[in-house]
């Protein structure tokens, strides 16, 4: 809404905010943003891009920090520019670079390029951003040209670690982007970073490999895509907005048309609604309707004419306007100022029903409209003559209709009382003219709290007091001296000017907050719908939104196979009528029910809930007080409402959508990947014991009993090891399904080890297995499922080091958990990849034989218990892996017995 | 190898295994007879009354569950059940309804004769020995005294101890389900008190292994129960 008073000046606040901004602009340099989506679109390559063209031009440029993180097109494009150099810190035991601040400031080239403003400098630094570099270099002259993506930005991170489940830590505040002086956004669409990311194009940290897995899938990249893409064109907005103030704004802008069209209760409205309507679509225009609430308008329109006038702002809302809804005394200064708010070109209005005598006391919005309205054109259109009714009341104004209530006159006449005593107590001390300043006094005090009605009677009392205590001769209304009637005159004009101009101000700060208000409940909606992921948390959360600002119980229903069902549990009992109707705005696309055009006698309203042409739902509403949403405000705010919920409806249901296509490529990929590394191995140990059996059998050929028994040998290791990848393969699918039974137990963690070893003792043959394990430490555990850990991983040991190299085997337990630990001294596990040996498939050296499964069913088992599996390599070389159990309460009490046999 | 050869009923549907058990137990002097479901099983059985039986308990037709209570009815002929890893709670069961021992396939040769061994020696519902005195691989047992040695070293142990070694031993070589233990040496109110027997065996591994962390006389069975090593 518009930011200037009534009387067409700019906002004070407004205007010193504009003030501060240039001479901001003066001083500082500027800041120019690359803003990406997501890593991978290429921010950095059109940053440098940018930045060679400047240096052709001749123009200072110098990289402050550029990472190329080795790929060859971004890297060529660092020819020619210079470099800063890096400054060097050694942070534990590592060195890294950091832009050297105090270099680039010394060097203070025209513009500075720096990469990724998020980015977290090393402890130490002068700043802990490097985005706070770059605010110091803008103070100091410097122009910087610096690169962000979307899920950086402060505010945006909630929203993006809903969407994404992965919680940016590095942001900037939202100040540096409001900061920037130009954004240019890196537009990509999701399936070519896929396709970049696939050929590794993208540069991903090591450690971040796993996070990354979860981040970059289609909803998410569409869904920062949007936020990019909302951000920027935020930035442009203001842009906009803020030269248009800095114009004045007296003049439109002449971008393109938009039509708006006044809509009042008069029949004749829905007429110049259409017409409205087919100009907007000639012109490929967007328009939007418009009515004004007249301060205390909403008591003084009838009901008919309240449920006419919310028809016809349905009307144009269903023909495609935007509604909306003002405040003023002045109808026609309020409509002009949102015209040229929103560069309206074309008013359309309705041609005047009433008589002509009712301008001359009321003002015509007609003419007030034309004659302010400098370079919008203003189209009047003749209403439908035959609809045409003497009760309509146009929106400029009509006669209160509200039977008077006595007790505010009979308050307003207080002050009146008051000041005639404060005159008689000090007559003698004072003049007529002052004891008459006493009384404008009451009346404006009157004014002030009780409104027109009763400061006009004031008024008139008033004057009527002085007349009869104060003027001579007194104690009568007689006048002697005919002087004292032009006093009369000038008191009763003051008094009737003092409580209509009070009266206005009064109406139009009642007015901002109920706007306020409403804007207040439509931010909390939006609010608690940005939080709500799926249909059912939307239709929670609308439910309780509704319930809380409109005071009448909701309930959002879905499209279901047969009719309507609701995604979240609720309090409010609907009963077959309230889903008819339901059912019935669901597949029409129209709202339905009490008091509308259809179904008027249902107890309930439901509205659908549009989104790109399609009802994603209905919202059922039991209004109360019954006639709630025969009121335009209400209405109105419950359209607002109506449309954000249906916003979040679509968002949920194409994440949803969205989330069940990657689901199946995941599922996809998985299947393939596990058919290619399973069937090698499968195929392998097969083909062995057939070769081998087939010779054995061989009639012809002449094997001596060392030969013969060698061969049966060779078919048993590899039957032996056929057995442990199925039972393996059986394992991984009871984790992966989810239908690991864990049964738990209090065990002693000597007997799990001591089994685990005793299964494993032929492999461990060979070993000097050093075992340390906490004397009566017990933990809740399923024996059976942690013993195939401990024998996982002792096998996994005895694969994967030197024969003869030890193991060890320590258990224990803590206040809240236990811990059992399988070490070795073998080759230890690559950095990096500590975590990613537990993945399904993963071999940590391809040369070893078997399918990666083994640390992958130890996760799922701990996991399944709510535990957690490490690794970690030792110091003086080989790994440690390390499970711990979370332990809940004490022990069991076994009953003690006393000693000896 | 003996003329009469003990007769050892095969119940198991999967052909590939029945040949190998056939081909196995032939050339170890048993004598097999095959039945490929445990309704042609139980008439089998009635039919030639075997001193062993070797039951699948992954049966086409009836659960192999079925099968050891109907036999146990009227016979006391001793069954070791055949099954998967991962079904413990059903090798428990049938163990619990009167099987007296079981495999887990895959399995070789020498575990099958070894518990057909032990299973043959138990036969009968193992009478308790007439004497006194008795020995189990390295560990000696004077149920007159009270008194154990494990390789000739005195051992003291509690009554419970004791109760629970003298069990296991006069069933060594054999599984002891948990529920069979606690009900044996606890009474029939504990046999859920897992973590009593746990706790106990525990005690028993300290004064009786050699290294109680690599336990060689008392085995544990995850999820089934414990067996005392019969093997010296």
């Amino acid at each position: 809404m518009s930011k200037r008073d009534d009387d067409g000046r700019p906002d004070p606040d407004a205007l010193l905010a504009r003030v501060r901004a240039e001479e901001r602009h003066a001083t500082r340099a500027k800041l120019r943003l690359w803003l990406g989506a997501s890593p991978g679109v290429g921010k950095t390559y059109t940053m440098l891009e940018n930045a060679q063209r400047l240096r052709r031009e001749g123009v200072d440029v110098v990289i402050g920090v550029v990472e190329t993180h080795g790929r060859a097109e971004t890297a060529a494009l660092l020819e020619g520019l210079e470099e800063l150099p890096r400054r060097r810190v050694p942070y534990r035991g590592r060195t890294l670079t950091e832009l050297d601040l105090d270099a680039a400031l010394a060097r203070a080239p025209q513009v500075l390029l720096l990469d990724e403003l998020a980015h977290t400098n090393v402890p130490g630094s002068r700043h802990a951003k490097r985005w706070q570099d770059a605010m110091e270099l803008l103070d100091a002259g410097v122009e910087v040209h610096g690169t962000l993506n979307v899920q950086h930005v402060e505010s945006l991170n909630d929203v993006i670690a809903q969407i994404t489940h992965v919680r940016v830590r590095e942001t900037v505040p939202d100040a540096l982007v409001e900061r920037a002086d130009e954004i240019e956004l890196i537009d990509v669409p999701p399936e070519v970073v896929l396709e970049r990311l696939r050929e590794g194009k993208v540069y991903v940290p090591d450690q971040a490999a796993r996070a990354a897995e979860g981040f970059f899938r289609p909803g998410n990249l569409l869904a920062l895509r949007e936020l990019a893409l909302r951000l920027t064109a935020e930035h442009v907005d203001a842009e906009m907005r803020a030269w248009r103030h800095q114009q004045g704004i007296a003049a439109t802008w002449p971008a393109r048309e938009r039509i708006m069209v006044c809509v009042g209760p008069s029949p004749a409205s829905a007429r110049v609604v259409r017409a409205a309507r087919r100009m907007a679509a000639v012109l490929r225009a967007p328009w939007m309707a418009a009515y004004v609430e007249k301060g205390s308008q909403s008591h003084f329109l009838s009901d008919r004419d309240r449920t006419r006038l919310a028809a016809h702002l349905m009307l144009a809302e269903s023909l495609g306007a935007e509604v909306v809804g003002l405040a003023g005394e002045r109808p026609a200064e309020a409509l002009l100022a949102l015209a040229r708010d929103r560069n309206v070109s074309r008013i359309v209005i309705g041609k005047p029903a009433h008589a002509r005598w009712r301008d001359l006391i009321y003002g015509s919005l007609l003419n007030d409209l034309i004659r302010g309205s400098g370079d919008i054109d203003v189209h009047v259109i003749a209403g439908d003559g035959a609809a045409r009714d003497e009760a309509a009341v146009d929106p400029g104004g009509g006669p209160p209709r509200r039977a008077a209530d006595g007790a505010p006159y009979l308050w307003g006449l207080l002050p009146v009382a008051l000041s005639t005593i404060i005159g008689a107590l000090s007559r003698d001390y004072l003049d007529l003219a002052d004891v008459a300043m006493a009384y404008l006094v009451g009346i404006s005090v009157t004014a002030t709290f009780l409104g027109r009605g009763p400061s006009l009677a004031a008024s008139v009392a008033s004057v009527a007091a002085f007349d009869f205590f104060f003027v001579p001769p007194y104690f009568t209304f007689t006048v002697s001296d005919l002087r004292y009637v032009f006093t009369f005159a000038v008191m009763l004009c003051a008094g009737v000017l003092i409580s209509s101009l009070t009266n206005r101000v009064r109406e139009q700060s009642r007015a901002g907050r109920e706007r306020e208000r409403r804007t207040a409940a439509l931010y909390a909606l939006t609010r608690a719908l940005a939080g709500a992921r799926d249909a059912e948390a939307i239709a929670r959360v609308a439910a309780e939104q509704l319930d809380e600002v409109f005071e009448s119980p909701a309930v959002l229903l879905v499209g279901a196979p047969h009719g309507v069902t609701c995604p979240a549990p609720s309090a409010l009992e609907l009963s077959e009528a309230d889903r008819t109707v339901a059912r019935w705005a669901l597949e029409h696309h129209r709202p339905a029910g009490r008091g509308l055009d259809t179904l008027a006698g249902a107890r309930v309203i439901a509205m659908p809930l549009l989104a790109e042409g399609r009802a994603r739902g209905a919202l059922t509403i039991v209004p109360r007080p019954e006639t709630r949403f025969d009121d335009p405000g209400q209405r109105h705010l419950l359209d607002a409402f109506v449309a954000q919920i249906a916003l979040a409806l679509e968002r949920a249901q194409l994440a949803d959508e969205a989330q069940r296509a990657a689901l199946r490529a995941e599922t996809e990929e998985i299947r393939s990947s596990l058919l290619s590394s399973v069937s090698h191995d499968l195929r392998t140990p097969i083909g062995t014991i057939l070769g081998t059996s087939t010779a054995l059998l061989d009639p012809s050929a002449t094997l001596d009993v060392g030969e013969r028994d060698e061969l049966v040998g060779v078919i048993r290791d590899e039957s032996t090891r056929l057995a442990r990848l199925v039972s393996n393969l059986l394992d991984m699918t009871r984790v992966e399904a989810g239908t690991l039974e864990v049964k738990k137990e209090w065990i002693p963690l000597e007997e799990v080890v001591g089994s685990a070893l005793a299964r494993m003792a032929e492999e461990l043959r060979e070993r000097e297995v050093e075992v340390v394990v906490a004397r009566d430490a017990m933990a809740p555990m399923d024996p059976v499922l942690l013993e195939q850990v401990l024998v996982n991983l002792l096998g996994n040991a005895a694969k994967h080091t030197p024969a003869g190299t030890p193991i060890e085997v320590r258990a224990g337990t803590d206040s809240d958990r236990a811990w059992l630990e399988v070490a070795d001294r073998g080759p230890g596990i690559a950095p990096g990849l500590e975590a990613r040996i537990f993945d399904k498939f993963f071999r940590g050296d391809a040369r070893t034989s078997g399918a990666g499964l083994g640390l992958a069913i130890c996760r799922g088992i701990v996991v399944a218990h709510g535990g957690a599996i490490h690794a970690a390599n030792r110091a003086g070389g080989g790994v440690t892996f390390r499970l711990t159990l979370p332990v809940e309460g004490a022990p069991p009490v076994v009953p003690t017995e006393p000693a000896g046999a | 190898m003996s003329e009469v050869r003990t007769r050892v009923l095969v119940i198991e549907d999967e052909a590939p295994m029945r040949r190998f058990l056939r081909t196995t137990l032939n050339a170890h002097g048993y004598a097999p007879i095959e039945a490929a479901s445990a309704t042609e099983g139980l008439a089998l059985a009635t039919q030639h009354g075997p001193e062993l039986v070797l039951l699948d308990l992954g049966l086409p037709d009836r659960d192999g569950l079925e099968v050891t209570g109907e036999l146990r009815q009227w016979s006391e002929v001793p069954i070791i059940v055949l099954s998967a890893r991962g079904l413990e709670r059903d090798k428990v069961a049938a163990l619990d309804a009167g099987a007296d021992d079981y495999l887990t396939k895959p399995f070789g040769v020498n575990e099958l004769l070894a518990r057909i061994r032990v299973a043959m020696r138990h036969r009968g519902r193992a009478p308790l020995p007439a004497a006194a005195v008795w020995s189990v691989g390295p560990i000696e047992i004077d149920d007159a005294r009270h008194e154990v040695r494990v390789r000739q070293e005195p051992v003291h142990l509690t009554p419970i101890e004791y109760r629970l070694l003298a069990f296991m031993a006069r069933n060594a070589g054999r599984v002891l389900t948990h529920r069979q233990l606690l009900h044996e040496v606890w009474g029939p109110g504990a046999t859920s008190q897992t973590h009593y027997l746990r706790v106990y065996m525990t005690h028993l591994r300290r004064k009786m292994e050699r290294d109680p962390a690599r336990p060689a006389l008392i085995l544990n069975e995850p999820g089934v129960g414990y067996r005392l090593c019969d093997e010296p």
